[in-house]
């Protein structure tokens, strides 16, 4: 092995993360979609059967992009990402409504869901166009240019509707931020998200009162020689109490009423214990139930194919996005942890990888892949373990579904013969 | 616009640059972006780890099996127990019954007609129940007709497999070998939301001991359920067993028991009990054990089981005049009369105030201060045995005086006849193994101090205790038990109705162990003859048995009640208290007879026959037998709620 073959230079310990994680989901999708006649594991009438043979679409894949030249990807990202842009608008006129989303390709034996396939085109985009020569991301224009790549795809599946996947293109805000884009945004929109949240938990007056009282312990116990301009704090602090005045507005009279129930949820805002069980059964059903199926597990789970609540289908969508409740259940708190640690683990060997990249496209596109997975893996998680509102995404590797699967792959493959590629690269 | 933003944006980075006050160079900015996204990925997974923990290790409990909607319980139910007389006659079985059951969901088109003859309901009944049985629930089966008789599901059984969705469920009723013992028994029924909540044994639908020794040996008779776990999906249909069966229970029959009643003599007391109020309770001195207890009004314990069962219910329970459901035997709590006396002479002897030949004068009464108390026994000079006998006021009037006056104070004297009173028995739950119960009432100086005030009342004050009226009271129960101490001269035990448990026969030691009276043996001698002399010369002699050789009392009662706020006196109670033979004692009982009349009147001549049919097993005097079976007092119940004046005590009988 001396980066001659295909194979040469790929970070095997990504691709050996990378395996456990996918056949870790599959025993799950196993677990959660076994009928009462064992069949072969092969039988493409069942769930697990049909992922086994995405599992085997997917290796085709890796091989496919294995063996296609490096420069292919970084040269046809334009055209890629444009392809995309016209496969879903494409759905507003030929998509196929699945549970009330238009968001597949009907191809006969798969549908396809163009926004997985965007999701590939557009990391490679935005990391073509930053790492462009003429690109300087500290100015305003090239700033808005990269919002522009980012956010097409992501208004365009919006009305599909599919919010989850629409949200999901905010996380190659990273790739900006690690190329420049300031990282206050990041700030600016961390410190909003719990004005929000804080609003609607106490109310507009207590949030007021609480960044009164914040920045009196800043300046009672800042370092005398620090000097801080008291106006600029007084304008942030007004502005944040406008906008805790708007989100009580935009939240009784923009938000809908499964909206309101979902935050109700999530920040436990209904105190009536009625409201709340009636909640509990309609929109946080889900929820509900998966955390119920998490916690049933305890430390040790209750064993392969064991979890009554999964062998019982409580859990609605187990085997798609709530796969991950299935641990839980069976494999117990040790389980979960593993996962957990897998996916970290697994996140950070891919930065590491993508900050010893010489290219900055590669670098770049690093980053988008890993900054999609990573959102996928937080939004996904945090909804099946009760941290966040239900927003559906599924589980990278993990979530039974082809399109998810394969593109997925496709992102993390891309990434890994870039990283094979990378000392041909720059020089 | 952008730019200016970011001017902004800019000024106000350098003075967060400033608070935070360490960066600012270029490197470390460059160091800060690389680490972003690292930190990111490792603060979600501390945080998932956290919610992780708190969802597994703290919120889990391992209890959570339970409410579990994945797992359901099914339970396998044994049979219950079987209940026996003390000879081993069969009292209470049980006996099949047949649901007929529907799923719904699974009903295929089927000749209504046809079925509805089957089941013998009409056919718009059969569309209302169905209507319900959908509404209730397509996937879960419902009872479509309850209890089928025997002979309609010979009928049906064999016609069943034609109508899809529908099928027989077999039940357990109990089934009752007689006709009586309904209070004793006791009977069965489903548990209710006090019952579930305070007993987690139960599930909902489940049968439990009500009444009677169905509640008091309940956990003996019923067994343990055996349980099975059944892995449910969302929709409830089964997927197999839980854990394939490991968590499962077999059932534990419930142990047949033996009581102490004897059926015959159980059986022929509520006979002459017909058209009677009052309580029978017969008690064997020797063991305690509860021969016959019998109310009046009873009913037929078949009427609560079956289809009628809640009809049935409703009708007794809310008969509030005659009250067939309360237990008189042991709940009634009224005045004891004139077998009491032989109480308050034992208390004298003992305390030393009187000997047999003690005498007082009856003069046709007694006076308390200037009032004359009437009494019957028509006059003269009286001693022990025939104060007793004849059943004298006078007498024992003058015994309770002297109990009292023996002691300094009124106070003293009371605490120490409260105390050999209480020794019999009297004033408290006697501790018989049957769920209900009555403690009577003996009075002490608590209870004058609170009516009359402290120091003005005196032994004179109370002197109708000293012939049974006044503030004592007692059930049959114990005045079964008090003479059955005497007959035992001076002590008793507790009595019971249980005889046997299962095989082992092992019953609470409680129940062997005799209790004595504070009554020295001696004192009770010249008592018994007195008794058996009431029989011989005394208020019995028109009763007495050949060849058995009795003592007794006879008690009539005065009594009042309340009928729309009138007070009314109505005929006397008739009382009897017995034991036979007079040595060796077999039986001892008390007979209460509600406006009765004269104690030898009803009360008497309902004892002497069942002491005949215990002891000799049949009955000589058929003429006696005859006229007491026939024999009712619904006319004297009928009297204060006729709303017309009427007689008391009429001396046509």
């Amino acid at each position: 092995m001396n980066g001659r073959g295909p194979f040469g230079r790929l970070d095997w310990i990504s691709v050996i993360l990378y395996a456990l994680l996918v056949f870790i989901g599959w025993i799950n999708i196993y677990s959660t979609s076994i009928g009462e006649t064992s069949t072969s594991i092969f039988d493409f009438s069942t769930l697990y059967g049909k992922q086994t043979f995405f599992i085997g679409l997917a290796a085709l894949g890796i091989i496919f992009v294995l063996f296609v030249e490096s420069q292919f990807f970084e040269r046809f990202a334009s055209i890629f990402y444009i392809v995309s842009i016209v496969l879903l608008l494409g759905l507003f006129v030929f998509g196929k409504t699945i549970a009330g989303a238009t968001s597949w390709y009907d191809l006969g034996f798969f549908n396809l869901q163009p926004s997985e396939l965007a999701k590939v085109a557009t990391s490679l985009a935005l990391a073509k166009f930053l790492s462009d020569i003429q690109t300087d991301i500290r100015t305003g224009k090239h700033q808005m240019y990269a919002l522009i790549i980012i956010l097409l795809p992501a208004i365009l599946i919006l009305p599909q509707p599919d919010p989850g996947s629409s949200l999901i293109y905010f996380s190659l805000f990273f790739v900006l931020f690690r190329e420049g884009f300031p990282i206050y945004y990041l700030g600016i929109l961390i410190f909003a998200v719990v004005i929000f949240a804080t609003t609607l938990m106490f109310g507009t007056v207590w949030v007021s009162i609480g960044l009164i009282i914040l920045t009196l312990l800043i300046y009672t116990f800042k370092r005398a020689s620090v000097k801080i301009p008291i106006l600029p704090v007084l304008g942030v602090i007004m502005v944040s109490i406008l906008f805790s005045l708007s989100v009580n507005f935009v939240f009784e009279n923009v938000f809908e009423q499964r909206h309101r129930d979902r935050f109700a949820l999530w920040l436990s805002l209904e105190k009536d214990e009625d409201k709340l069980d009636e909640i509990r059964k309609t929109i946080g059903y889900n929820t509900y139930q998966s955390e119920k199926a998490i916690e049933s597990g305890g430390f040790t789970g209750k064993g392969f194919l064991e979890g009554t609540r999964t062998k019982g289908d409580f859990v609605p969508e187990q085997h798609t996005d709530y796969i991950f409740s299935s641990v839980g259940e069976e494999w117990g708190f040790m389980g979960t942890a593993s996962v957990i640690l897998l996916f970290s683990l697994f996140f950070l060997r891919l930065i590491y990888i993508a900050e010893r990249q010489k290219s900055d496209f590669s670098r770049m596109y690093g980053y988008g892949v890993i900054s999609i997975l990573v959102f996928h893996y937080f939004i996904n998680i945090g909804m099946v373990i009760g941290l966040l509102p239900t927003i559906g995404v599924p589980l990278p590797f993990f979530s039974y579904g082809g399109s998810g699967l394969i593109f997925f792959t496709m992102l993390l493959f891309i990434f890994l013969k870039l990283d094979s590629n990378r000392l041909k690269d720059g020089i | 616009m952008y730019c200016s933003v970011h001017f902004l944006a800019q000024k106000a980075n350098k003075n967060i640059v400033f608070v935070v006050g360490i960066y600012g160079n270029q490197e470390f900015s460059l160091v800060m972006k690389k680490l972003l996204l690292s930190s990111v990925v490792v603060l979600i997974g501390f945080t998932f780890i956290g919610r992780l923990s708190y969802l597994q290790l703290f919120r889990f409990s391992p209890d959570q099996i339970l409410d579990d909607p994945a797992i359901k319980k099914v339970y396998d139910y044994p049979e219950r127990g079987y209940v026996y007389d003390r000879d081993g006659k069969l009292l209470v079985g049980n006996q099949p019954a047949y649901d007929v059951m529907v799923i719904p969901r699974e009903v295929k088109p089927l000749d209504t007609l046809e079925f509805c003859g089957l089941l013998g309901i009409e056919k718009d009944q059969f569309l209302s129940k169905m209507e319900k049985a959908r509404i209730y629930s397509p996937r879960l089966p419902s009872v479509l007709v309850p209890q089928l008789s025997k002979e309609d599901y010979a009928k049906l059984q064999e016609k069943m497999r034609h109508f899809n969705g529908f099928y027989i469920q077999k039940r357990s009723l109990r089934y009752y070998n007689t006709k009586s013992a309904a209070n004793v028994l006791g009977y069965i029924s489903e548990v209710n939301e006090w019952d579930l909540k305070n007993n987690p044994y139960y599930v909902a639908g489940e049968l439990k001991g009500r009444t009677g020794i169905e509640q008091q040996y309940e956990e003996i008779l019923r067994g343990q359920k055996g349980v099975k776990h059944i892995q449910k999906d969302r929709f409830n249909r089964d997927i197999g067993p839980y854990k394939g069966g490991k968590l499962d229970t077999l059932p534990q029959q419930g142990k047949e028991i033996h009581i102490t009643l004897d059926k015959t003599l159980q059986e022929y007391g509520e006979k002459l009990m017909h058209g009677k109020r009052g309580g029978i309770v017969a008690i064997e001195p020797k063991s305690g054990e509860i021969l016959a207890m019998i109310s009046g009004p009873t009913y037929d314990p078949a009427l609560l089981v079956g289809r009628e069962r809640s009809k049935n219910y409703s009708k007794l329970h809310y008969d509030t005049i005659s009250k067939p459901t309360w237990d008189r035997s042991i709940l009634a709590q009224q005045s004891p009369g004139s077998p009491f006396k032989t109480l308050n002479a034992l208390v004298a002897l003992q305390e030393g105030v009187i000997n047999e030949d003690t005498k007082f004068r009856c003069y046709h009464g007694f006076y308390v201060g200037n009032t004359l108390r009437g009494c019957h026994c028509g006059g003269g000079i009286r001693d022990l045995n025939s104060g007793i006998y004849q059943s004298c006021n006078a007498y024992f009037a003058g015994v309770f005086r002297k109990i009292f006056d023996k002691y300094n104070t009124t106070d003293k004297g009371m605490d120490v006849w409260e105390k050999h009173m209480k020794s019999f028995g009297l004033g408290d739950y006697l501790g018989t193994d049957l769920p209900t119960g009555a403690p009577g009432r003996i009075p002490d100086v608590a209870y004058y101090d609170k009516w009359y005030g402290d120091g003005r009342w005196a032994a004179s004050t109370i002197i109708s205790n000293s012939i049974g009226q006044g503030e004592i009271a007692a059930t049959p129960l114990q005045l079964a038990n008090m003479t059955a101490a005497i007959a035992n001269r001076g002590y008793f035990y507790t009595p019971h109705i249980i005889k046997s448990i299962g095989n082992n026969g092992k019953i609470d030691p409680k129940y062997t162990e005799p209790n004595y009276t504070t009554i020295d043996r001696k004192h009770f001698d010249p008592i018994i003859e007195g008794m058996a002399n009431v029989y011989n010369y005394g208020t019995a002699r028109w009763v007495k048995i050949p060849d058995i050789d009795i003592a007794g009392k006879t008690g009539t009662v005065e009594n009042f009640i309340r009928v729309d706020g009138e007070r009314m006196q109505l005929t006397d109670h008739s009382v009897f208290v017995a034991f036979a033979p007079v040595e060796n004692p077999q039986i001892a009982l008390a007979v209460y007879i509600e406006n009765g009349y004269y104690g030898s009147r009803y009360a008497g001549h309902i004892a002497s026959l069942l002491i005949e049919k215990y002891i000799k097993g049949e009955i000589t005097r058929t003429d006696l037998e005859k006229r007491m079976l026939e024999k009712t007092l619904e006319h004297e119940y009928a009297k204060p709620y006729s709303g017309e004046p009427f007689k008391i005590n009429e001396y046509e009988w």
